[in-house]
């Protein structure tokens, strides 16, 4: 293990390259770049003996992937914001396909207007496509959660998204420790037991029209329909919430770092506001939970790591009974409310000691997200809840709306 | 923690200049060290700012540097378009590459002022690109021997480490020249 001062970009790129992925495939935006250049480069050196392969459009990056994965490859891709909406076709057949590639969605703003900087609209615009996904605090979360990533997909035959600001992590640079290749390798087998094979020798049809009714195939054993595909692959997706903190516990084992497995937490013990987000977010907001205690407010951080499968328990557990919880998001479902806040009211809803719950949204487009203006709205939601606000709208954090028109 | 923002040209170094001093800090000794990008548009010779962030321990604040300890200028025609000492902390420390004396460049304020002809001391060690002369590592020294924050030696180290072969030694030499030329002094505005 060695200590390095990198980007978050090259911490991806390091934990692609110490997970010996075989195939990589990728098409270059802003701010995800760097991750695939650096692969190149090593795949070029012959330092990475992997496929490079270059192409035209991130629909073809993914596809790419699809395919070497089909064929039992350990494959990686990466992308930003109108990169991943512009393979939205292919997310969605990679997970109903059940191919466990992993690929880094490195934050950015979705257009128009147009904008290169960081919010999380473009993840959470595909969350509901039957991927894992993990989102990352810092750098060194990263590395580790980039390899934990093809551990997790490979287990449960589930591609794995992981998640991490854009610029606020991936062109800032930090310590990093490195684990050692031999390190890596105890901790990550090659990929064995792959659900489905193309061989040379045994071709077959990849993909047929499947009905909605279960049928008899040509052997006459049944096959499910695709409403029963569906559900198997929820059945597995929903596997990540034992095998998230499973794949994490091992990591820690093999190079002594955990990052909690689904969720976590900071000064949350004896904490009556609770403080939740996913990202970046959640390493500033443990810098909040410590000013707004020193104020005398009970405050505590609960990062979101596995948004998708939701850690629906893990955070009903960790919120019964509290006051408060005031969630940031970094996006917005249009006409409703941020996505994170509203998964999190209806995981919480009805259960004994149900907090309340606010929303805020912050930062899009890239706008500065500052120590002072997190505090401040914990406390404008503190004064809310003792007027007695049940419900309340979303709240938009340093919104200039003299300039709106 | 300290605090630093650097503000040059697009294309002149200064993502490269913050990047070499939070790895100079990490190597003196400070276990928090932190380097980023302005977080916008850049286009080249267009005023453009980076920052770094030194601490004792792990760095959890990632918004822009606002109220900076540090202000360094990598180029003195920036100090008529840039505003560089907007929100610097009282008492802080400003750092103009300049071969004017800091008396001359009509900068006040409560900071403390150094100047340093470090495109002097690029130009004596040869690290010239395109005709030009390069400051993004020299100018570290320069930081170095004004603040008192890193060592010398580990500011050598970090250019080693960001640059290879021939041009890591002309920089290591730049910067030992800045570090010789600038005074740990400084002049109050």
């Amino acid at each position: 293990m060695t200590t390095r001062l990198m980007t978050g970009n090259d911490a991806a790129a390091t934990a692609v390259k110490l997970a010996r992925a075989q195939v990589i495939a990728a098409y270059p935006i802003t701010p995800q770049s760097p991750v695939v250049e650096q692969l190149s480069r090593w795949v070029e050196e012959g330092e990475l003996p992997a496929e490079f392969v270059a192409v035209e459009s991130e629909h073809s990056a993914l596809s790419v992937c699809i395919g070497a994965s089909t064929v039992g490859a350990r494959a990686f891709t990466a992308t930003s914001a109108n990169g991943l909406a512009y393979m939205t076709e292919q997310i969605w057949w990679a997970a109903g396909a059940r191919l466990p590639i992993v690929m880094c969605v490195v934050n950015r703003a979705m257009a128009a207007p147009w904008n290169v900087l960081n919010d999380q609209q473009d993840s959470m615009s595909v969350r509901d496509a039957g991927w894992v996904q993990l989102y990352c605090r810092d750098d060194q979360e990263i590395l580790d959660t980039t390899a934990q990533a093809f551990r997790v997909a490979e287990r449960i035959n589930v591609p794995v998204m992981v998640c991490y600001d854009g610029f606020l992590l991936s062109h800032t640079m930090m310590p990093v420790d490195v684990p050692s290749p031999a390190e890596v390798d105890a901790f990550l087998p090659p990929r064995t037991a792959p659900l489905q094979i193309v061989e040379v020798s045994d071709p077959r049809n990849v993909g047929p029209v499947t009905p909605a009714d279960p049928r008899e195939d040509a052997d006459g054993a049944l096959q499910p329909g695709y409403m029963e595909l569906r559900a198997m692959h929820n059945a597995s997706l929903l596997q990540a919430l034992e095998v998230v903190p499973a794949v994490d516990a091992e990591w820690s084992e093999a190079v002594g770092r955990s990052w909690g497995g689904l969720v976590g937490e900071y000064l949350l013990d004896d904490a009556e506001i609770v403080l939740v987000a996913a990202g970046s977010l959640v390493t500033q907001l443990t810098l909040v939970a410590e000013t707004l205690r020193a104020e005398g407010v009970r405050a505590g951080a609960l990062g979101i790591r596995c948004y998708r499968p939701f850690p629906a328990d893990a955070l009903r557990d960790r919120l019964a009974s509290r006051a408060l919880a005031l969630v940031y998001d970094k996006a917005l479902s249009y006409g409703n409310e941020g996505p994170i806040c509203g998964d999190l009211k209806a995981a919480l809803y009805s259960m004994d000691g149900e907090p309340a719950v606010y929303g805020a949204i912050c930062g899009l487009g890239g706008r500065d997200v500052t120590l002072e203006h997190l505090a401040q709205a914990a406390r404008d939601a503190l004064s809310d809840l003792e007027a007695g606000v049940a419900h309340r709208a979303p709240v938009w954090i340093d919104l200039a709306e003299g300039s709106m028109r | 923690m300290h605090e630093i923002r650097w503000h040059g040209r697009g294309g002149q170094g200064s993502v490269t200049s913050s990047k070499i001093l939070a790895e100079a800090a990490f190597r003196s000794g400070w276990c928090g060290a932190t380097a980023a990008p302005s977080f916008g548009a850049e286009r080249r010779g267009a005023p453009v700012t980076a920052s770094t962030r030194i601490a004792r321990e792990r760095i959890r604040v990632l918004s822009q540097v606002t109220a900076p300890d540090v202000v360094v200028v990598l180029d003195d025609s920036l100090l008529s378009v840039a505003n560089a000492e907007v929100g610097m902390k009282p008492g802080g420390t400003m750092i103009v590459n300049t071969t004017r004396p800091a008396s001359a460049l009509g900068l006040f304020g409560d900071f403390r002022l150094v100047a340093s002809d470090v495109t002097g001391a690029a130009e004596a060690a040869g690290v010239i690109v395109g005709g030009q002369p390069i400051v993004s590592a020299a100018i570290v020294g320069a930081f170095a021997k004004a603040t008192g924050l890193v060592s010398l030696e580990s500011v050598k180290a970090a250019i080693g480490e960001a640059f290879s072969g021939s041009a890591a030694a002309k920089n290591v030499e730049a910067a030992r020249i800045a570090y010789e030329c600038t005074s740990c002094d400084g002049a109050a505005t």
